[in-house]
């Protein structure tokens, strides 16, 4: 039963899989935090139709499992409205995947960001307000660098979620890790070894959570805002 | 433009360490140091005429009104914070306002801003009403120091970038020059020498000062202080109030919320008194501390000044 022996013939096929995971919540990983940026800066302007805006946009996307959000990328606008980024099918189900996995990401990424602006003393923005930043300047300058810093620890638990949430892109169409794993248990000359198989998988997730991990923590720590 | 991406390639937050001192700038801090032998301990030397000298009486009269409040109304949900307010600040006086905490002082300081919004009245500065938002109001801003009783001072940038913040981006000075300024004012408040520290390895003291220097930097017309000397150590209050008062001195606009009744009688030239969201008595500081017209008034110096 824990003979890894169908592990090891498959290796090839799965490191491939795990390097399209690392490409897609490599992607991901820089685009949800441009989202999420942007629409926590919706979320706190004074404009209250930026605000109704981050607001809405948080809490429609953030309420809707990921599965359908892919599923609505990959089917709904790739395949039936023909939406393509390109004419290269694995080539449009990426970016497919990643815009999805991104919007969903970003509204989690949003919400952490916003706990770190509350945990700033509001005499910060009212000191860059004094001095006659405006609004965006001193979001830019002032808050969001506190912020940031305050919710590295966090921020790294919302990126070890989203890497494991690459593995929902398989239903939308993209050849990562699980879908390779599910493609090879599915072989017919397949008979035996499924055990070992998931947990050599699982072992290679924990080698891209597990560091990530520690990355953030030990960068929390370093780059704390003394008080 | 090219002044302005001049201070991009340091990066705003994130990857400096807090210990480490950016070498570019030790040198000025440096220079400066050595030059003129500025001692943070001590606090400035701003007040060597002796602080016997009774308040000067130049710009009582004299100076044309820098901010004016005309009927200012304010209210925090039932509660009615500011009634009726009328106060006319001449260009050059210090005004100290005092009076029971609740009373509406803080408030009345932070309006003149618009960090508090107003309900009703009007808030003239040099002439001009207060812009309801967005750059006009920043504008305005720029021209009105604010000094907090938390200092505020930005924690994530040093004193030297705390400074210079505001002339670079929104004055649109240079840097260079910005940090030449910079660093006579952090002399002239006597932390010279702490230029590349971070908020929180000063002092409150000289956390005060430099919040001081960071409004100062922005050459405004007035200068508001929100109890500026309330969230420090006994100690270190005086080396507050000796730059405050060389500042009044040199003929800065001040109003300053206080209760610090010392430097009311060193450096103002009126006293206003307040409670319950009213303007109870304006008075020069020795009529109110001596003979105060309103039992209000008497009944709260009875209670401060007995010990």
């Amino acid at each position: 039963m824990f003979d890894f022996t169908p592990f090891f013939e498959n290796s090839g096929e799965i490191l491939r899989g795990f390097w399209a995971t690392l490409r897609l919540a490599g992607a991901a990983a820089v685009l949800s935090l441009i989202i999420g940026t942007v629409m926590v800066s919706f979320r706190v302007a004074p404009v209250p139709v930026m605000r109704k805006f981050g607001t809405g946009y948080v809490n429609i996307v953030r309420n809707t499992p990921l599965t359908l959000v892919l599923l609505m990328c990959s089917l709904g606008l790739n395949d039936i409205l023909a939406l393509k980024f390109s004419s290269v099918s694995s080539t449009t189900y990426y970016w497919w995947a990643v815009v999805g996995l991104s919007a969903y990401t970003g509204a989690f990424v949003c919400e952490t960001l916003r706990s770190g602006i509350n945990t700033i003393p509001l005499g910060q923005a009212e000191a860059a307000r004094s001095i006659g930043l405006t609004f965006t300047q001193s979001l830019r300058m002032i808050i969001l660098p506190q912020a940031f810093r305050s919710i590295i620890a966090p921020m790294g638990s919302v990126l070890i979620a989203m890497i494991k949430n690459t593995t929902v892109a398989a239903a939308a169409s993209y050849g990562e890790v699980a879908l390779v794993t599910k493609t090879i248990v599915d072989k017919p000359t397949f008979s035996d070894g499924v055990i070992p198989l998931f947990l050599g998988v699982a072992i290679g997730f924990l080698i891209l959570t597990l560091p990530t991990g520690y990355f953030f923590g030990w960068l929390a720590k370093r780059m704390a805002v003394a008080r | 433009m090219i002044t302005l991406r001049h201070g991009e390639p340091r990066p705003t937050w994130g990857f400096v360490i807090v210990s480490v001192p950016r070498g570019n700038f030790r040198a000025v801090a440096h220079d400066v140091k050595s030059d003129r032998m500025t001692d943070s301990e001590g606090g400035p030397d701003l007040t060597k005429d002796g602080p016997g000298d009774s308040a000067p009486e130049r710009g009582a009269e004299g100076g044309r009104p820098l901010v004016v409040a005309e009927n200012v109304n304010k209210h925090f949900g039932e509660l009615h914070v500011l009634r009726d307010i009328n106060l006319t600040v001449n260009s050059g006086e210090v005004v100290v306002v005092i009076g029971p905490s609740g009373g509406g002082k803080s408030t009345l300081c932070r309006s003149i801003n618009r960090l508090e919004p107003i309900d009703s009245g009007k808030i003239l500065v040099d002439g001009k009403e207060l812009p309801k938002e967005g750059k006009d109001l920043a504008k305005l801003r720029a021209d009105v120091g604010m000094v907090f009783q938390s200092f505020n001072l930005f924690a994530h940038k040093t004193i030297l970038d705390n400074v210079t913040l505001g002339p670079i981006k929104v004055r649109k000075q240079g840097k260079q020059e910005s940090e030449k300024h910079a660093m006579e004012l952090l002399d002239r408040v006597g932390i010279a020498n702490q230029a590349q520290k971070y908020p929180a390895q000063l002092s409150g003291g000289q956390q005060q000062r430099a919040a001081i220097a960071r409004s100062l930097a922005m050459r405004p017309k007035v200068m508001l202080f929100d109890e500026p000397t309330s969230a420090l150590d006994p100690e270190m209050v005086n080396e507050v109030l000796d730059v405050m008062t060389g500042l009044a001195r040199e003929g800065m606009t001040m109003i300053v919320v206080t209760h610090e009744m010392g430097f009311a009688r060193r450096a103002a030239q009126k006293v206003v008194f307040m409670a319950d969201g009213q303007i109870v008595e304006e008075n020069t500081p020795n009529e109110f501390f001596t003979n105060a017209r309103t039992d209000r008034a008497k009944d709260f110096l009875s209670k401060i000044l007995t010990h």
